[in-house]
């Protein structure tokens, strides 16, 4: 794994909004330029720090959305309805607008090509980002890892990154994408329709026996959902790496 | 000063102008869970008060003999040291005094323990004369587990870490002893009117 | 459950132990005095939601780490951690 990215002491430094992405109706992507960015490694994630003239700050972690051989930093952000920090990234900012953040930070929950495969990737809603970073390195880079993803969204329109999964599974460089949408399904809808068991696991990840390496990324009972389904399905525990993102819309 | 965010002011509610706040508090309509690990569940069955310490035989309550005491309605602000206060909250419990009630001791200070390993200190007189009480049932009904369900201590002239939620066991003693937080720089006492957050203050 | 939901995990205090020591540190194994079991910080139980950061044994949920800040300062109480590996 790149040492750049994983050694010295992490400090706050400032950003600045140059682009700003409508991604579906709840989610933003925001671009950064961050002047001396070290470069990350695909599943890091920043800490953002907001704060109000009177002094009152409030601070929340966000994935790095874009591979690491971008430039630029691309944050993927879910507007939580009673959220403090995400109503302000997703309705407030704007470019030229500076962010404080800190980072890259991770190594435990990180992936890239040099470390192989098959990888299993599992996303519960907005936890896709991470994941989309190695997905898109691994594009980038023209890797050939065997990877699956299985994505958990509500909606077809809740499906962040919808059309570049399309494409990037369109590729046919061993890359499959399973969907399943949780509360409502289109007509014609093909993919799964309820929320990722153990069955649906079953069927989706590689075998234990060809030792993958998985990610999964969420709400926190989805991963520990997940995480111990996987293990009683005879995957290693160690080879299954978590993060999660807390309460669902808190 | 660290960079000030254009346009951001938190999900602080307005300030209705009413009750003057503590010193670098906000007003709060939520009301915030904060925790330092799982939520406990004791079953009820085996839930048990206790008031111990030297020179007295240890009183203890089952949650029957508990909700059988005297109780009472208590309205009072709380205060968090993360800042958010929270006015005119409404519980019921059954007062410290009563639990110490024919209790001979010449303790100084109370260490709270807690399901889940919680501790907190706090003066003995900041507990008795009506200042504090157990309290089992939350704007009308019973206190939630996230909430310290189903009987925290509530101390509310405080800051809030000193409610200890979950609260199983109080320990009287005749010196002070930090608890959890105040092991890790927290102050000792914690007067919200004197801004008492970290040790020092 | 209860309030799990509450909980994330070592990823979360990636950026504050990052202020502090040099290496990466979710990657950074621990040994837990309470059950023996050891597990990289990325993988244990952390609770944010309180006046400091709590964070907790994944498998049998003792205290392994407590981390406060004061100002620009940093508190870190140590409690059932037999050791730390980089």
């Amino acid at each position: 794994m790149a040492r750049a990215a994983l050694l010295g002491r992490l400090n706050w430094t400032l950003g600045e909004v140059v682009e700003l992405i409508d991604e579906t109706p709840r989610v933003r992507s925001i671009v950064l330029d961050v002047p001396e960015w070290p470069g990350h490694l695909p599943g890091q994630h920043v800490d953002i720090r907001l704060t109000a003239a009177d002094g009152y700050q409030a601070q929340r972690s966000y994935s790095i959305a874009s591979a690491p051989e971008n430039d630029r930093v691309m944050l993927t952000v879910e507007g939580l309805p009673d959220g403090e920090v995400s109503p302000y990234l997703v309705d407030e900012l704007r470019p030229g607008d500076k962010l404080e953040l800190r980072g890259p930070i991770g190594g435990y929950f990180a992936w890239d090509a040099r470390l192989g495969g098959p990888l299993f990737l599992v996303a519960g809603g907005s936890g896709i980002v991470p994941l989309m970073s190695m997905l898109r390195h691994r594009a980038v880079t023209e890797s050939s890892v065997p990877s699956r993803l299985l994505n958990s969204s509500r909606t077809r329109q809740d499906i962040i990154f919808r059309e570049e999964l399309e494409h990037l599974a369109a590729r046919a460089d061993g890359l499959d994408v399973f969907h399943t949408l949780t509360r409502r399904q289109p007509d014609g809808w093909d993919g799964y329709a309820r929320r990722v068991d153990a069955q649906l696991l079953a069927e989706t990840a590689w075998p234990p026996a060809s030792m993958p390496l998985t990610y999964v990324c969420g709400p926190t009972s989805f991963v520990e959902t997940v995480a111990n389904a996987l293990v009683l399905l005879g995957h290693e525990a160690r080879r299954v790496k978590t993060e999660r993102f807390g309460p669902t819309g808190g | 000063m660290a960079h000030v965010s254009r346009g951001f002011r938190g999900r602080r509610a307005e300030d209705r102008g009413g009750s003057a706040l503590p010193p670098g508090q906000y007003l709060e309509d939520g009301f915030p869970v904060l925790s330092a690990g799982p939520t406990p569940h004791a079953p009820l069955e085996e839930w048990t008060l206790s008031v111990f310490g030297d020179g007295f035989e240890p009183k203890k309550w089952t949650w029957e003999e508990f909700r059988a005491l005297p109780s009472e309605s208590i309205r009072t602000d709380i205060h968090c040291v993360t800042k958010w206060s929270k006015l005119d909250t409404s519980w019921e419990g059954v007062s410290i005094d009563t639990l110490l009630e024919n209790v001979e001791h010449d303790a100084t200070h109370v260490l709270a323990f807690c399901d889940g390993g919680y501790t907190t200190n706090v003066p003995l007189e900041d507990l008795v004369d009506g200042k504090a009480w157990i309290a089992f049932a939350y704007d009308g009904d019973p206190l939630e587990p996230e909430h310290g369900g189903p009987a925290r201590l509530l101390v509310p002239h405080l800051y809030l870490w000193k409610s200890a939620k979950w609260v199983r066991e109080l320990r009287l003693m005749d010196h002070d002893e930090p608890g959890f937080w105040e092991t890790y720089g927290y102050h000792m006492y914690g007067d919200p009117w004197r801004e008492q957050r970290y040790s020092g203050d | 459950m209860g309030n799990a939901e509450l909980r994330v995990d070592g990823n979360a205090v990636g950026g504050v132990l990052g202020e502090i020591f040099v290496h990466e540190m979710t990657s950074a194994r621990v040994k837990c005095e309470g059950c023996s079991a050891i597990e990289p910080l990325g993988a244990e139980h952390v609770y944010m939601q309180a006046p400091g950061i709590v964070v907790r044994c994944c498998h049998c949920e003792s205290v392994l780490l407590v981390i406060t800040q004061r100002d620009g300062s940093y508190m870190i109480g140590f409690q059932q951690i037999a050791w730390l590996e980089t």
